[in-house]
């Protein structure tokens, strides 16, 4: 009967496993609402900010920002969000690879790379890979703050208006459905056009206090920063969903395993119990 | 409807406050300005303060802000507040501290404290009292 004793210890074992994976997708999955909820009010401020682009580009402007210049790029930034913890199938290794492909075609063209990770995935894997890691921010927790974000960005920011880098990338996972998230690499820096709000009347200027060029400056870095904290906060949806159809399969496969266990578990009873009464029998026979 | 102006107050992380007013009274970093309906195009800079909003009911909404900024468009005032503090040294810093962590994740080194991030601290909390304090004289008087 020893076997039947070692697939019950292991039925128990898997049976404990699967109730950490359940209770592990029930939480992300009430953690994905509060991401989705954080991804919707950040909309607000990425639509008005926008606006006021828009705005800007129909001012007549007197000052051109060097956030909008482009240049021939001879190296360039990515900035890579990742996640802060495991567990989550295989988001972070998709964005990475997207990522990478990306990397190896700039670099085949000559072009010098330097990156900023959010996120110790990401902080793990590229260390290992070996490229130049200027900055980082992470444990940012489920409900990523600006602030901590500020630090790892201006010096990306920086970097491409002092012409040390001269394309800054953001590249994070797409929100799509709670099945999908679609690894996404986009361009930040020179920031494209924003488009004219046709609204509006030609031929005027705003108001600046203090000057156009303080207020531009001001303006244009808060675009990319919050183009960038979008970026982190959907990623955190992305990482939640990710994290809660893993587990979900997890939790799957958890119960097919048992199943299969439990049949063998009976098997080797039943063959026990068997082998058993044939022996009492012969027994019996013999006397 | 040409004696109020909407108001909208976001936040990068969430949408604070919308409304129509009939003045708005902002800390623009120039000095406090108040704008009434029909004020001409504007943007400017806000540092850490409080922003009054008065409606037709002669109600006033308050809100703090930590600076951020702010544009007028005629028919519409749009505060787009900072969350967080946020000043040239100390963004600088904030920098630094990210840069050095990205090569502390290389090899281990030991931080410092540093006085420009204590320093804005200091301001937001001041300017954070001063709006409390003036909220709680309101609401004896």
């Amino acid at each position: 009967m020893s076997g039947a004793k070692e697939i019950r210890t292991k039925i128990k074992s898997i049976q404990n496993t699967q109730k950490i994976t359940k209770a592990m997708e029930m939480v992300a999955a009430s953690k994905m609402r509060r991401a989705q909820e954080r991804m919707n009010q950040a909309r607000p401020y990425a639509e008005k900010m926008a606006n006021v682009m828009a705005h800007l580009a129909q001012a007549n402007l007197e000052y051109k920002h060097s956030y909008t210049e482009s240049r021939d790029p001879k190296r360039v930034g990515f900035i890579v969000v990742s996640s802060d913890r495991g567990l989550c199938g295989g988001l972070n290794i998709n964005l990475f690879r997207q990522v990478l492909q990306s990397m190896s075609e700039w670099r085949d063209k000559g072009v010098e790379i330097d990156v900023t990770i959010i996120g110790r995935k990401g902080l793990g894997f590229f260390k290992r890979v070996g490229v130049n890691i200027v900055s980082e921010a992470t444990q940012l927790g489920d409900k990523p703050q600006l602030a901590d974000l500020i630090g790892a960005m201006k010096v990306m920011m920086d970097a491409f208006s002092e012409g040390r880098i001269d394309r800054l990338f953001l590249a994070h996972n797409g929100f799509v459905t709670t099945m999908t998230q679609e690894p996404r690499v986009d361009q930040l820096l020179p920031v494209s056009a924003a488009e004219p709000d046709e609204r509006l009347e030609q031929h005027w200027d705003y108001l600046y206090e203090p000057d156009a060029r303080e207020v531009v400056d001001a303006l244009m870095m808060r675009y990319v920063e919050s183009l960038i904290y979008r970026g982190v906060v959907e990623n955190i949806s992305c990482e939640m969903a990710a994290r809660m159809v893993a587990m979900k399969s997890a939790s799957d496969n958890a119960g097919n395993l048992i199943d299969e266990l439990q049949l063998v578990y009976n098997k080797a009873r039943q063959a026990a119990i068997t082998q058993e009464i044939s022996e009492i029998v012969g027994g019996a026979a013999a006397v | 409807m040409a004696n109020t102006i909407k108001v909208e107050i976001v936040s990068a992380e969430e949408e604070v406050w919308s409304g129509e007013g009939t003045m708005v009274f902002a800390p623009a970093e120039m000095g406090e300005i108040g704008i009434a309906p029909q004020h001409a195009p504007l943007l400017t800079r806000l540092k850490p303060g409080e922003i009054r909003v008065q409606q037709e009911a002669g109600e006033e909404q308050f809100f703090f802000v930590s600076g951020g900024l702010l544009e007028v468009q005629g028919h519409l005032v749009t505060v787009l507040s900072d969350t967080a503090l946020r000043a040239g040294d100390l963004d600088e810093a904030a920098a630094l501290e990210a840069q050095r962590r990205a090569e502390q994740a290389m090899s281990d080194r030991t931080s410092e404290v540093d006085f420009a991030k204590a320093k804005a601290e200091l301001i937001q909390a001041a300017a954070q009292l001063r709006a409390i304090q003036k909220l709680r004289g309101k609401g004896r008087g």
